[in-house]
């Protein structure tokens, strides 16, 4: 079985299964049980400043979406940073590390953006033994209308400001959770390695209302007829996450800042899929909110499975592999040619490819008197829509045309050079060598 | 309660009132809200859906079972109504597993379709429960047309009729309107008097005026309704038995099965019902499976149902065969009554085994029974009906027979299998014609 073994900036947790920040990891109950079912570490929930704690909402805190056979794919909150003292929670944080020493601990924070606050609280929290710090600049709702969460995260300035100020008052590690409620997530990213952040774990959650209540005309969660918006997460988040870890990891002036990926992540595939991208570990709320603790374990059995099956003996070895092919779109090969085929002998003839691209897309699918369905080569354009909407896997797949073969669409084979939009010809600004 | 499974001859009370009570429950219970939210997500809403063509009625199932996943099975009701206004009774007694159910493409890909029929039922209960009649009366025409049979063709013919707004009178022989769906099935299928209610609420679109104890030849005669209506739409059903057509039938205890069927549909107290200890059902479609097994839960020993071809041959279906043999009766096939043994009330039966072509083996077998129901199959009656074909009234595809003005559909006419569902189909395409020709 493959060595799961996980070091994040000299963070060291058996797996790199982390809980997020969040209800899960609000109290020494819970963590203790998080880590007995098999967790590698846990981002406390959200310490604020000394004083009197956030008080919540008294209504419910969550909305949802539902696929079908009501499962939950996007989950939306309006919690706010835990409501329990703080000195309650640094005796709990305490005992923790000390029952469990190697498995990591990470403690969340925020305080208002002022430096003594900050320098004040982080070595008071470091005595806990705590393995790291998170600076929350992501939570969306409540605390943002004070000036922090995303509040701070939305301005790249105060970032950057604020990481240094961290590093300064500590010799942890400091990791900056990131907002996804920004245009261009390489802005506060940039930021926090310019803050001397040691990581950057992303995202946090989207601004969202999930659903409006017809008859009390009130988005939902409804508080007394109100409702706010909250922050969006669930497998529905996962793409949003993906591309905004690519980014990072792709972007030279980032490439080397260690990021934990966040969102949506459900199995060991979408935990595979991050690190693909160049997550060094990975965190995990909605869905041990939907299932419970015990879904690390799939996640474990899962990623050990599929690296022993790639000869992978460490996370490491896969980390950022996939981060080279993500690139710009006018870098694709134009001069790649695919074609839909569809598997007559696992086809259940619902006609759901045929409805789709004959409505919606390129009327390249026949349909016959019996129901078989086949696709037009002639008018095939690989869009791929068919392949997304068949209910069966791998019934509909994209057939790469060989290098000669005459792409029936455009009447002309297919080329054996790479070609792309920057040298096409229809290109106004092409630069292809005459 | 004196009697028992074990007690000899023709006995009522052989069970208690709560094993009589828990035996003739419904069937397939209603979903709930939660079970019809499950099953309703399985719906891949297929392009030109097989379980469209495959329902006689054409209901648009993908966006029926779409709108209860949508949480409108109001509207969900109404689109199934609009094509079969008896959609409530045929989500209960269709043999879906042979229709919708069969070409569902999830049936195809997992052996296990989507639950149309149950579906169906949810949606339409909704209606039919609340009393919501969602169809309304166009302005009057003038036109009065007769329908004769109160069962599904003619009960769907006058719906469409009366919708159409035209005035309609439905005369039938019985004392109560239904039919088939009254007198006719297993009461498992059609609990809590569905088959009454749903009349009820089918008649509340107006302009249907029922008359009951009239039958053709016996009141009613072709001629006259011809002359006081300005159409006529025959739904008569098929109201003969076959015979067996060996000695000893007409020994006591040598019963119709239809005769069984409606006389324990209508009964108020199943613990009156008399039921042998060693009871045999001959035939081999849906009615001989609907009186075995009502005499296996009435609390006979011993339930045989006895067909002369073999088992793929058999009018009922799979899921009615697999029905019957899950509460305990014993099918036998390939064997065809010889003769009815017994003095004075039967004893015992004789059958020869058979093969497919019912080609004689000479060998025998003899089977006790103290009750023997006849279910071969019906027969039309009528004398001065328009022009037959295969022992039933010739239709074309609108219902037309062979004498102008005189339309017919359901079992008594010929065309498509003898089903409720089918039923409705004729009667209301016929009703379309005979809109068509009235408005003319």
């Amino acid at each position: 079985m493959a060595n799961l073994e996980s070091d994040f900036v000299g963070i060291k947790s058996p797996n790199p299964f982390w809980l997020a920040s969040a209800p899960p990891t609000d109290k020494e109950y819970n963590v203790r049980r998080a880590f007995e079912a098999g967790w590698g570490g846990v981002v406390w929930k959200t310490l604020g400043a000394e004083g009197p704690p956030v008080v919540n909402v008294n209504g419910p805190r969550y909305g949802a979406i539902h696929g079908a056979d009501r499962r939950l794919l996007g989950l939306n909150n309006i919690e706010l940073i835990t409501d329990r003292p703080l000195d309650v929670n640094l005796e709990e944080m305490t005992r923790v590390k000390r029952d469990y020493p190697d498995h990591a601990l990470i403690a969340s924070v925020m305080v208002p953006c002022e430096e003594d606050e900050w320098k004040r609280i982080l070595p008071m929290i470091a005595e806990t033994g705590c393995d790291g710090f998170e600076l929350n600049f992501g939570c969306p709702h409540g605390m943002a209308e004070r000036g922090m969460g995303s509040a701070v995260g939305q301005v790249p300035d105060y970032i950057e400001m604020v990481a240094r100020w961290c590093k300064e008052a500590t010799d942890l590690p400091v990791i900056v959770k990131l907002t996804p409620n920004i245009t261009n997530i390489l802005h506060p990213a940039e930021a926090a390695l310019r803050g001397g952040a040691d990581a950057v774990s992303l995202i946090n959650t989207i601004n969202s209302i999930t659903n409006v209540n017809l008859d009390a005309m009130s988005p939902e969660p409804m508080i007394d007829g109100k409702g706010t918006h909250g922050g969006y997460c669930g497998p529905a988040v996962k793409p949003i996450a993906l591309n905004m870890v690519a980014e990072i990891a792709r972007n030279p002036e980032t490439a080397k800042l260690p990021i934990s990926g966040i969102g949506g992540i459900t199995t060991w595939r979408d935990a595979a899929e991050f690190m693909a991208l160049g997550a060094g570990n990975v965190q995990v709320c909605t869905a041990a909110m939907t299932y419970g603790f015990k879904i690390v374990q799939e996640m474990i059995s899962g990623l050990s499975q599929w690296m022993d099956e790639k000869g992978y003996t460490s996370t490491a070895d896969f980390v950022g592999m996939a981060t080279p092919n993500v690139t710009d779109w006018q870098y694709l090969n134009l001069n790649h040619v695919t074609k839909a085929v569809i598997n007559q002998d696992d086809c259940i003839s619902c006609g759901r490819c045929y409805a789709a691209c004959e409505d919606t897309s390129h009327q390249a699918i026949e349909m016959s008197e019996d129901r078989v369905f086949t696709v037009k080569d002639d008018e095939c354009v690989a869009c791929n829509l068919c392949v997304n909407v068949c209910p069966v896997e791998n019934c509909i797949t994209m057939r790469t045309l060989d290098v000669g073969e005459m792409d029936e669409r455009t009447g002309k084979p297919v080329e054996a050079d790479y070609g792309n939009w920057t040298a096409h010809p229809n290109n106004p600004m092409s630069t292809a060598a005459e | 309660m004196s009697n028992t499974p074990f007690s000899d001859g023709i006995q009522a009370a052989r069970l208690d009132a709560a094993e009589l009570s828990e035996n003739f429950g419904d069937l397939h219970p209603r979903f709930d809200d939660h079970e019809a939210l499950v099953a309703a997500d399985r719906c891949y809403f297929c392009h030109d859906a097989p379980c469209m063509t495959a329902c006689p009625t054409d209901i648009d199932i993908p966006l029926f079972i779409r709108q209860i996943a949508t949480g409108t099975p109001e509207a969900a009701a109404k689109t199934i109504f609009d094509q079969n206004i008896l959609g409530g009774m045929c989500a209960r007694v269709c043999p879906t597993e042979t229709l919708c159910e069969q070409v569902c493409v999830r049936e195809t890909a997992e052996g296990n379709p989507v639950e149309i029929g149950r579906l169906q039922r949810y949606a339409t209960d909704k209606l039919v429960d609340a009393g919501l009649h969602p169809f309304g009366r166009a302005d009057s025409t003038g036109k009065k047309v007769a329908v004769v049979g109160a069962g599904p063709a003619g009960l769907s013919a006058a719906h469409r009729l009366a919708m159409h707004g035209h005035d309609v009178t439905v005369y039938d022989a019985r004392a109560k309107a239904g039919g088939l769906n009254e007198f006719g099935i297993a009461a498992y299928k059609s609990v809590e008097s569905f088959a009454e209610r749903e009349v009820d609420w089918l008649l509340k679109i107006g302009g249907i005026t029922v008359e009951t104890g009239k039958k053709l030849g016996d009141g009613l005669s072709l001629d006259g309704l011809k002359t006081e209506f300005d159409a006529v739409f025959l739904g008569i059903g098929l109201g003969g038995v076959n015979a067996l057509g060996v000695d000893g039938e007409d020994k006591d205890g040598v019963d119709d099965a239809v005769d069984f069927i409606a006389e324990l549909r209508q009964a108020d107290d199943l613990g009156q019902m008399a039921i042998g200890r060693d009871v045999v059902v001959i035939g081999g479609g849906m009615t001989a499976v609907d009186a075995a097994v009502q005499a296996k839960l009435l609390g006979a020993l011993n339930v045989s149902l006895v067909y002369r071809r073999g088992k793929d041959r058999m009018n009922a279906s799979e899921f009615e065969q697999d029905l019957a043999a899950s509460k305990g009766v014993r099918i036998i096939t390939n064997a065809s009554p010889k003769s009815v043994i017994g003095n004075g009330a039967v004893r015992e039966i004789e059958f020869e085994y058979t093969d497919n072509d019912l080609k004689p083996t000479g060998q025998t077998i003899r089977l006790a029974a103290d009750q023997v129901f006849k279910a071969i199959g019906q027969t039309l009656e009528g004398d001065g009906l328009p022009e037959l074909e295969w022992g039933k009234i010739k239709v074309d595809d609108s219902g037309r027979t062979s004498v102008a003005g005189i339309w017919a559909g359901g079992d008594c006419a010929t065309g498509g299998d003898d089903l409720t569902v089918t039923a409705v189909a004729e009667g209301r395409d016929a009703a379309e014609d005979i809109h068509a020709k009235l408005s003319a």
